[in-house]
């Protein structure tokens, strides 16, 4: 993840040409066409993906984030596009700080980035600015802590109702 | 209301409009509600028998999956995903197998291939059945219902001679599949398939034109394509707004490519749409069945495993006889496969659509993420679009037909 080459793919190619700044690294790899942005630009870079003609990534399809404990920026959060019209995909990365895991969120641009964003604030305690409706989704609010962080010990148990005696 | 004043003349509604205090009320139905299988569950904010807003509520049946998968081998990942979805154990071993191949680089034999198709299309047939028919039940149908489960029983019966478990079979390996296909397996699949196409006969003769059923589900929960897009909705809920996306054809992986079916849409995108596909689709899947068989009887008794070392464990003589062999044997049974630093995605169709894995690997044997992308969460999402202002009693097909599954939404 060096390099800021296009690895032959249009899709990356049109990223770097319309948005220089905002791609900090790419790689092909395993034929999966990737970027990794700087996190302010996420909104930018989804938007351009979306309504720039031949890119046209009608869905996020998915959304989640890995948690790369001992480096910084700790978090990175992992958009998968997909454009059904030309059948391509693309992923898009951006990390963030441990003392700062917030981006902007992409609801707005797309209906499902709301429970997915949901989930990875629930479970890796990333905020997503601009989210409508930011609640815990797959654990109950009293949960402390989020459990996928990789600090989060497996074994560790909060029921939400004690043992009956 | 209106519906039922209308007929009696204006003067009378108005009467009604006026007098008649309605005050929005909040119902809860669920986590474990009797007419929805699934547990979820939905506040539902109704205005006389409208719903005016619906909130859902999942996570009943999260139990860490991703954290468990993280802390074991690449190997014992396998049998969570059968615990996904336990309509279809084999369609998310296939897809978690493919993704850990694509890291390793990996190709597999040609005959594990094509017994994977062959699994992958009796578990779609037989997560179709569980839908359609248990729809039928609750909307208070039950034979339909039962045509259904002994369809699927037949389909379980032919997936236990293939894998050896009927729910949860754990069937699909990195680099392969647990057994070769017995050898009487092709007789006793077309004599059943034959039973099978009997049911979905019977099925059909209740159900597709019945007036009760078509009511019910005709024009109920509709969702537009531009919505499902935005929503990523993908599986026969996005086929039947017409769009025909199906990852066996638009990115084809194992050997969809040289097989023959169809992918049937819908127009409208309301839930006897998506009944009309489910059942399109099971007849398209029996016939890759067929297709898979007759591949299968061609190329005749072959490895069904790859050769290639870093997966495979070594053969039992080997491994009673060779130092070497016992050595590998013991690292393979201890440790397991070490998959190259990397990160890759796979998706797959799933019966509900596209069910994708996310894998990162930091070169150990102990993946360092496991992200299953359920089809079941996201199609769940837009649910509250599609019920606005409809009737309480069509919550029960909307849901039916969305076909969320708890292991697999929740995880």
């Amino acid at each position: 993840m060096t390099t800021r080459d296009d690895h032959g793919s249009p899709v990356l190619s049109r990223l770097l040409e319309a948005l220089p700044a905002a791609v900090l690294a790419t790689h092909a790899r395993l034929g999966d066409a990737t970027a990794r942005v700087d996190p302010a630009c996420i909104v930018e870079v989804a938007k351009l993906l979306r309504d720039a003609s031949g890119l046209e990534f009608e869905m996020l399809t998915d959304l989640t984030a890995v948690d790369y404990l001992g480096e910084e920026p700790r978090f990175e959060v992992v958009y998968h596009f997909y454009s059904v019209a030309r059948n391509q995909r693309v992923r898009i990365k951006a990390r963030v700080s441990e003392a700062e895991p917030r981006l902007p969120s992409l609801v707005p641009l797309y209906a499902s980035a709301d429970w997915m964003e949901r989930e990875v604030f629930d479970l890796y305690g990333v905020r997503f600015v601009g989210h409508p409706n930011l609640k815990r989704i797959l654990l109950y609010d009293e949960f402390e802590g989020h459990p996928l962080r990789k600090d989060y010990a497996k074994a560790a148990r909060q029921p939400l109702i004690g043992p009956r005696n | 209301m209106a519906g039922a004043t209308q007929g009696r003349g204006g003067g009378l509604a108005e009467d009604f409009e006026r007098d008649l205090h309605i005050e929005r009320q909040t119902l809860n139905m669920g986590p474990s509600h009797p007419a929805t299988h699934g547990t979820v569950k939905f506040l539902v904010e109704l205005d006389g028998e409208n719903i005016a807003d619906i909130d859902v509520q999942v996570g009943y049946l999260h139990r860490g999956f991703e954290k468990e998968c993280e802390s074991g081998s690449w190997y014992q990942a396998i049998p969570y995903t059968d615990r996904l979805n336990y309509n279809s154990a084999v369609l998310a071993n296939v897809g978690f197998c493919l993704a850990v191949e694509k890291l390793l680089g990996l190709e597999t034999p040609i005959r594990c291939q094509w017994q994977r198709v062959l699994a992958s299309e009796l578990s779609r047939v037989g997560d179709h059945l569980t839908r359609c028919g248990a729809a039928c039940l609750e909307l208070q149908a039950m034979t339909p219902f039962l045509y259904g489960i002994e369809a699927r029983e037949l389909i379980w019966d032919l997936l236990e001679s293939l894998c050896g478990a009927r729910v949860t079979s754990n069937y699909v390996r990195i680099g392969g599949v647990k057994h070769a296909m017995p050898e009487s397996f092709p007789a006793q699949c077309r004599e059943l398939l034959s039973k099978i196409r009997a049911l979905l006969a019977d099925f059909d003769a209740v159900v597709t034109s019945n007036r009760i059923f078509v009511d019910r589900l005709k024009d109920t929960g509709v969702i537009s394509q531009q919505d499902c897009l935005r929503y990523a909705v993908t599986g026969p809920i996005l086929r039947s707004t017409g769009v025909p996306l199906d990852l066996r054809k638009a990115e084809p992986y194992l050997t969809y490519a040289e097989i023959d079916f169809d992918v049937p849409i819908g127009e409208v995108g309301d839930n006897y749409d998506r009944y009309l596909v489910c059942v399109e689709e099971m007849q398209q899947s029996l016939r890759i069945v067929e297709q898979c068989l007759a591949k299968l009887e061609e190329l005749g008794p072959g490895p069904v495993d790859t050769l290639d070392l870093r997966v495979r464990w070594p053969a039992k003589a080997r491994v009673f006889d060779q130092m070497e062999g016992l050595i590998q044997q013991f690292k393979s049974v201890t440790e397991g496969p070490r998959v190259p630093a990397g990160e890759g995605y796979l998706a797959i169709e799933s019966a509900n659509g596209e069910l994708g894995f996310y894998l990162v690997s930091d070169g150990s044997e102990v993946p360092t993420k496991v992200r299953c992308r359920p089809p079941s969460f996201i199609n769940l999402a837009p649910m509250p679009l599609m019920l606005r202002g409809a009737l309480l009693a069509d919550l029960i097909p909307t849901f039916d037909f969305i076909n969320m599954i708890g292991g697999e939404c929740d995880r």
